[in-house]
């Protein structure tokens, strides 16, 4: 039994990255590096909350959650992509608004219950031992991480659509010399992400606790930013990454459970130290990071009169 | 109708002297709307938050307190980011100096003397240039990306700080409370401004503009940590190693952040405690960028950031506006900041009708540029 409790767990702890982590890979393969994830997803999650208590309906919050997101995307893209303004400084400011005005918006909601997403069993695969309960009982977020990462996977390997992404983030020149419009399309990837930091937000505050506190995303959206590098800009491999961090977040939860004495700081900070020592191992091996990695990445585009 | 962006030959002089006040202005314009859209006068609130501190003499102390701090990391922040290298764990840096600048007062209470205060400082200016030199070993080591690692060492060091006050650091004699035993004034900044808490590190904070600013214009190495930033290929005929400089650009930030941090816990808060920063790691970043990375420039910057904080306390005391609201400011003007510093490098056009080539035909939908241009 605890191992399938430690399972339920993993997902949960997983889910909001994963939401957030494909779609900053989405971003990062069309050349834009937004380092507001954390922003974008802490609006994403107090919106989504505030949304749902309002109309009583956890949906209205995901919806609310994602849109907020994809504004707080859009403020970022006018400023990066029509502006050419610095993307990494772009970025932190977008995470520090994010704080702030999610902060502010919430203030009223600290301490109130929420309204919790209910999960929806599936007849049959929930039956399955172990896996059963954890991956096919759950509420619709995490059905659509998994969604999201495989349609990500195919529209970005399969399609003309996801080639001219790619094209895009790899040569910004050489796409707008085929008449691409390489900053709409950077916008859409852009508003994609935000999209999907804000479904990442309102899992934390619909799903994972069903409340509001101020500051909860707790550094989620850089984790979501350090998988992306992890996963070396690949789907799949991003969502085997996103996976073993909840494996290490829950650590922390499951911890005194199984014995392990030591200081509660210590166990909040796995994330954290699991996160250096990822990159660490991810980067020292060059030849992988220069295969995947969008060689535009970074780099603002200003088409030629 | 669209956006155009034309480069400029050379930076435009006159913007990138206005480009700031620019910023400044639209922060305060949209401050004052989103004041208005929470019920409150905005001609009001925008008195209270930016101009009543500035009207009795015991909030200017106050004021100078602040910006303190601010100044003293957003220098070295800027040293980082002239080199491109991407410190944003200056929190973290600020925290391990005050970490290990506490060990004599906190080890050893009874080791009291002339040299005590100076010992508490360096040992601050070491823990935080220690701190900042592990994401500088991760970068030229194992090429990890110090943006990343720099945030998530910030996370750990505030983690370390609240095991050490909650645990082995707690004062024996505190009833439990998560704090460490007070300072005594042997281990305490003096106060150079009787009746207020300006202390001498203040003074010292301050200080550090002028020389920061010999230092990073009329010094070879400061030249290096330019050259490196904008012509990575120039620094590298130079002979300039890419390597070193970044070892001392995240080592020089991370020391003035320890400092800081240091002089703060043995300045007005007087003792350990799970929080000692309002977040001056993460402001001194807006103030960086605001200043133009300028030691001048950030001056007025860590004053601004400084009134931010403090209308932020006033405007909730008088008016009742929620304290949150300062960080909305400030990250409102970082972005203002970013955006006008656009228009530094390059001229914004609009043109209206059909684009000039082909090509351009697939040229960005309107509703996105009439936004551009509201913001520029």
């Amino acid at each position: 039994m605890l191992l399938e409790g430690i399972l339920i767990t993993i997902v949960g702890a997983a889910t909001p990255i994963v939401l957030a982590a494909i779609g900053e890979l989405v971003v990062e393969r069309s050349g834009v590096l937004n380092l507001g994830v954390e922003g974008m997803m802490i609006m994403g999650a107090v919106c989504a909350f505030g949304a749902a208590l309002a109309t009583g309906n956890p949906y209205a919050g995901i919806v609310v959650g994602a849109a907020a997101g994809v504004g707080m995307a859009l403020l970022f893209g006018l400023f990066t992509i029509y502006l050419a303004s610095n993307q990494v400084a772009t970025g932190l400011a977008l995470t520090l608004l994010g704080l702030g005005l999610a902060g502010l918006i919430g203030e009223d909601f600290v301490g109130t219950p929420g309204v919790r997403l209910e999960a929806i069993t599936i007849p049959g695969l929930s039956a399955i031992p172990f896996i059963g309960p954890a991956l096919f009982d759950r509420d619709i977020l995490v059905y659509l991480s998994f969604a999201i990462v495989a349609g990500v996977a195919y529209v970005m390997f399969r399609t003309r659509a996801g080639l001219v992404l790619r094209a895009t983030g790899e040569n910004a020149e050489a796409s707008h010399a085929l008449g691409r419009d390489v900053r709409l399309i950077r916008l859409a990837a852009v508003a994609f992400g935000g999209a999907c930091a804000g479904l990442g937000g309102a899992y934390l505050s619909l799903a994972l606790t069903a409340q509001w506190t101020e500051g909860m995303t707790a550094g989620r959206g850089w984790i979501a930013l350090a998988i992306v590098v992890f996963a070396t800009w690949l789907p799949g491999r991003l969502l085997v990454g996103a996976y073993l961090f909840g494996g290490v977040i829950i650590l922390q939860l499951h911890g005194q459970a199984l014995g392990i004495n030591v200081p509660p700081q210590a166990m909040t900070m796995m994330p954290y130290l699991a996160t250096i020592i990822a990159l660490v191992i991810l980067s020292r091996n060059q030849a992988l990071m220069r295969r995947n990695t969008p060689a535009a990445l970074g780099r603002a585009f200003v088409p030629d009169r | 109708m669209q956006l155009e962006l034309v480069k400029r030959d050379a930076p435009s002089g006159t913007m990138l002297f206005a480009a700031p006040f620019l910023a400044i202005g639209l922060t305060l314009l949209t401050s004052g709307i989103l004041f208005a859209l929470m019920g409150f006068n905005p001609f009001e609130a925008l008195y209270e938050y930016f101009v009543s501190p500035l009207t009795e003499l015991w909030s200017v102390h106050e004021l100078l307190l602040k910006a303190g701090p601010l100044i003293l990391i957003a220098l070295g922040l800027a040293v980082c980011y002239r080199a491109n290298v991407w410190n944003i764990g200056a929190e973290g840096q600020f925290t391990m100096g005050a970490v290990f600048g506490s060990i004599p007062p906190i080890l050893f209470p009874e080791w009291t003397g002339p040299l005590t205060l100076p010992t508490m400082l360096v040992l601050g200016i070491i823990g935080g240039a220690l701190y900042g030199s592990i994401p500088a070993l991760l970068k030229v080591r194992f090429r990890a990306n110090e943006i990343l690692t720099s945030l998530m060492l910030a996370y750990i060091a505030l983690l370390i700080l609240d095991y050490l006050v909650r645990g082995p650091w707690r004062d024996p004699g505190g009833f439990n409370f998560p704090e460490s035993r007070n300072f005594s004034d042997e281990q305490s900044l003096p106060v150079i401004v009787e009746g207020s808490r300006l202390h001498l590190g203040i003074l010292l904070s301050f200080l550090m503009v002028p020389v920061m600013w010999f230092f990073m214009s009329r010094t070879l190495a400061g030249h290096a940590f330019k050259v490196v930033g904008e012509a990575p290929r120039a620094a590298r005929f130079a002979g300039f190693s890419s390597s070193a400089l970044v070892y001392g650009s995240l080592i020089l930030s991370g020391a003035l952040a320890g400092l800081a941090g240091i002089m703060e816990v043995a300045g007005p808060i007087g003792e350990l405690r799970p929080t000692i920063s309002p977040g001056y790691g993460f402001t001194a970043i807006i103030v960086a960028f605001l200043g133009r990375l300028n030691p001048w420039g950030i001056l007025m910057a860590g004053l601004l950031l400084s009134l931010s904080f403090l209308g932020g306390e006033a405007a909730q005391i008088t008016i009742g506006l929620s304290d949150k609201m300062a960080r909305v400011v400030q990250g409102l003007l970082l972005f203002f900041v970013l955006g006008c510093d656009t228009l530094v490098r390059y001229q914004i056009r609009f043109s209206f009708g059909a684009p000039k080539t082909a090509e351009q035909s697939a040229a960005p939908a309107a509703p996105v540029t009439q936004g551009a241009g509201d913001a520029a």
